[in-house]
């Protein structure tokens, strides 16, 4: 609950020295020193496979480090098991969250550390502990509701709640805020900066470089299991940690001028699927329609009922001014639609199979098939063709999918489609999951792709990507579109408030009249 | 009358082995050990305990033998599907397919008999106020499961465990731990009912005499949604059915017709239960997953 009364408050809430950590082929840190004073927070950044996560499972006793030293709160201490870290006054927030669904909110909060009586759980107890603490920080969340119930942003409460209960000093948030609407995140934010004026550590895993900016003390950035910089987040910039994090200058969050658009394309009326209704919208050629919504409000259906993976219920689909409303993937790809699904590792690509049979796919309908059979020559040929215009990253076509990192993987996937030309092309989450540098080029090529005459629908639960490369943006609420905006129109909290409902959308919304937003 | 309360009092007495059984698969369903091992268990229960009665002369010692050799067998399941992270169905169909082997090569070598072993001086279990002792445990049994799963401090832990081990082992409580506890309770349980069959509803030992009561105990427990409450009703049905079985037979059908009641009404619950989740799940969307 309070720091340790001995404490004299100038040790650091957490001192890690030297640590040095090696995975069979890798060096995921190699002498790392970190120093987190008490009562900030500290933000620990790096791109994927930088170090980050093995650094917080070896403070989080997870991870046995090779050499180097973890002290807290001064104290030099050995972990065995992450019980053992929690006994120490540290806690942990998970990116995926390890919460007990058929549990109430209640139980989670107090699993392992229940109060009892007779051995029995005190329920009565138990609930008003929660209360307790909700009030106490600012975390109001229901103690009796099932947490299976609940929406991701209390989920995350609750994660919180469960570290308090346990007396946790500090507490290490991993990649918090990827799944939260902007106004989820700003609340989590008014919460640790509370938790931090009173006196708790928190340690912000993330690569996302507005929200360090906005909510942090210090900053500590990793690069191939290196410290390479510690910055004081008063004195730095988005685009100096973005150096720090890539080894070279980013340019950021780059809003790319406006596409000039041409003929309509895809004229979607009155569609309804599962989860998804009332939705009017076109795409022309040479522009890019942005999608922007929290996930989990139709964004998925509608593309995949435009894709052809999902039945539509009402409403009518023309590509190129043919109806293709009730026709297969297979014929809406040959009427010319190219698709980019968000999940890259189940449905865009197959990880098992080799680099060059991943790009044929799609492909061996048309390009490369020579009377039904597909010569290895074309199909090898197509590969190195398609890895050296997307800059894909693999060590030969032939080895599996898997092996490439998400960013590489993401760049195949998105090259194949972008090889069919086709008008359309529909693209879920370009960018989810990855790193600066790939996000610059894999933007680069919508943009080129656009200009080229084709028209894109985005969908993305980023802000600064739809707002960077989106010409006209619609905002989709509970299976409806209720807003859209001029690209000049769309900002951030514009954009913020009518993803999380605020634009009212009682009656959908035409894509051509612009609607006020007013709170 | 064919159903009257003679009708309930035999299904009661016929319960009991099905109960217990079911009540330790219960058990290892919520700590997240599919156990459908359940039947090899009893069969290895049977044995021991009129083994152990012939020897010794005392039932007590039979059941209590009967229980701490399941929960020895019962031990295959925990290492090979915790510790060392196996298919627990393989393994459970491992341990029925054993324990029919086993006890029949213990038939012949320690009885020298084959197919049955029966003797006058075979001690059972007495009968107190009409009902075996163990069926009183059993139903004091279904009591103490339901507190402890629904209020004890192991029972929100073993819940935990069961629907998510890495959370669980985040908070410092060990899944391994947990889930060793409920398969050797289920040993334990299912000992218990081999003797409750071998020394309680008959005194003999015949080879593979439990013949598929743990099966139906596995069923019992999904009826049941591993809820000691729901696998007491879902018990009850069977014993009801295995009961409205000799009162058939006794009006005339041929035993072979009779005796397949209880896995007749098997399959009728299965099929109703899993029509009516059906219905209660809709088609899952692809993307619902997806929302990280």
């Amino acid at each position: 609950m309070t720091p340790p009364p001995s404490a004299d408050p100038e040790t650091p809430a957490v001192e890690l020295r030297g640590i040095t950590k090696r995975f069979p082929g890798t060096l995921a840190n190699d002498a790392v020193d970190l120093t987190v004073r008490r009562g900030e927070i500290h933000a620990l950044m790096g791109e994927n496979g930088a170090g980050k996560s093995t650094l917080m499972s070896v403070l989080y006793g997870m991870e046995r480090p090779d050499a180097g030293s973890v002290r807290i709160d001064g104290r030099e201490v050995v972990f065995s098991d992450p019980g053992d870290a929690m006994a120490a006054g540290l806690g942990m927030v998970h990116q995926s969250f390890k919460l007990f669904d058929s549990l109430t909110v209640a139980e989670n909060v107090v699993y392992a550390a229940e109060p009892r009586r007779f051995g029995l759980v005190d329920r009565g107890a138990a609930r008003r502990r929660v209360r307790e603490l909700a009030e106490e920080h600012g975390l109001a969340v229901d103690p009796d509701a099932r947490v299976g119930d609940l929406p991701v942003g209390l989920r995350q409460r609750v994660e919180i709640l469960k570290l308090l209960h346990r007396g946790a000093r500090t507490l290490i948030l991993d990649e918090p805020t990827a799944v939260l609407t902007p106004g989820e995140a700003d609340a989590l934010f008014a919460v640790l900066k509370s938790l931090a004026a009173q006196g708790r550590t928190v340690i912000l895993v993330t690569h996302k470089l507005r929200e360090v900016l906005e909510g942090s003390d210090n900053v500590t950035v990793l690069r191939d299991g290196h410290v390479v910089a510690r910055l004081v987040t008063a004195e730095t910039s988005a685009a100096e940690i973005a150096a720090a994090m890539t080894g070279r200058a980013v340019e950021l969050d780059r809003v790319h001028s406006a596409g000039t658009p041409g003929d309509v394309i895809l004229d979607v009326t009155d569609l309804a699927t599962d989860g998804v209704r009332d939705v009017r919208l076109t795409v022309r050629a040479g522009e890019i329609v942005g999608i922007a919504g929290v996930a989990g409000n139709g964004q998925s259906e509608l593309v995949e009922a435009l894709a052809g993976l999902r039945p539509v219920t009402s409403g009518r689909v023309a590509l190129l001014g043919d109806d293709i409303t009730h026709a297969s993937a297979t014929e809406r790809r040959a009427q010319g639609l190219a698709y980019v699904p968000e999940d890259r590792h189940a449905v865009g690509t197959a990880p098992a199979a080799s680099v060059a049979d991943n790009l044929a796919m799609g492909h061996h309908r048309t390009s490369l098939s020579a009377r039904g059979l597909l010569p290895p020559a074309a199909v090898r040929g197509h590969a190195r063709r398609l890895i050296e215009r997307f800059g894909i990253k693999a060590v030969s076509p032939e080895v599996p999918g898997s092996s490439l990192s998400g960013g590489n993987l993401q760049k195949l996937l998105i090259g194949r489609e972008l090889a069919h030309d086709a008008p359309l092309l529909l693209v879920e989450q370009p960018t989810r999951g990855v790193d600066i540098g790939a996000v610059q080029n894999i933007h680069d090529q919508l943009i080129a792709y656009r200009d080229a005459g084709h028209a894109v629908l985005l969908v993305s639960a980023e802000l600064s990507e739809i707002r960077g490369l989106a010409d006209r943006v619609l905002v989709m609420y509970e299976g409806r579109v209720t807003a859209a905006y001029e690209k000049a129109e769309a900002d951030e909290r514009t954009l913020g408030l009518a993803m999380a409902g605020g634009a009212g959308g009682s009656a959908p919304v035409t894509q051509v009249a612009p609607v006020e937003v007013g709170d | 009358m064919f159903f009257d309360s003679d009708l309930l009092m035999s299904a009661l007495r016929a319960l009991t082995p099905i109960l217990l059984a079911s009540l330790g698969g219960a058990i290892c369903e919520r700590a997240g050990v599919f156990n459908i091992g359940l039947e090899g268990m009893m069969l290895m229960g049977c044995f021991t305990a009129v083994a152990t009665s012939w020897f010794t002369g005392s039932p007590w010692l039979g059941v209590l033998a009967a229980a701490l050799a399941s929960a020895v067998y019962s031990l295959i399941l925990a290492v090979g599907a915790v510790t060392l992270r196996g298919d627990a169905v393989v393994l459970g169909i491992a341990l029925n397919l054993l324990a029919v082997g086993l006890t029949s090569f213990l038939l012949r070598t320690v009885f020298g008999v084959q197919g049955t072993f029966d003797d006058p001086s075979l001690a059972g279990l007495p009968l107190v106020g009409g009902f075996s002792p163990l069926a009183y445990l059993a139903w004091a049994a279904v009591g103490v499961a339901a507190l402890m799963l629904s209020r004890h401090v192991w029972g929100l832990r073993l819940r935990g465990v069961g629907e998510a081990p890495d959370a669980a082992a985040t908070l410092g409580v060990s899944p391994v731990r947990y889930q060793y506890g409920a398969v050797l309770v289920s040993g334990v349980l299912c000992g218990l009912a081999g003797a409750q069959l071998a020394l309680g509803n008959v005194t003999l030992f015949s080879e593979n005499m439990t013949a598929g009561r743990g099966w139906i105990a596995v069923v019992a427990v999904m009826l049941g949604r591993a809820l000691p409450l729901g696998v007491l009703l879902a018990a009850l049905l069977f014993g009801l059915s295995e009961a409205a079985g000799f009162r058939l037979q006794g009006l005339g059908l041929p035993q072979q017709a009779t005796d397949a009641a209880p896995y007749v009404v098997t399959l009728g619950a299965l099929f109703l239960t899993t029509a009516r989740r059906r219905r209660r799940t809709p088609s899952t969307s692809p993307s619902a997953g997806a929302v990280s």
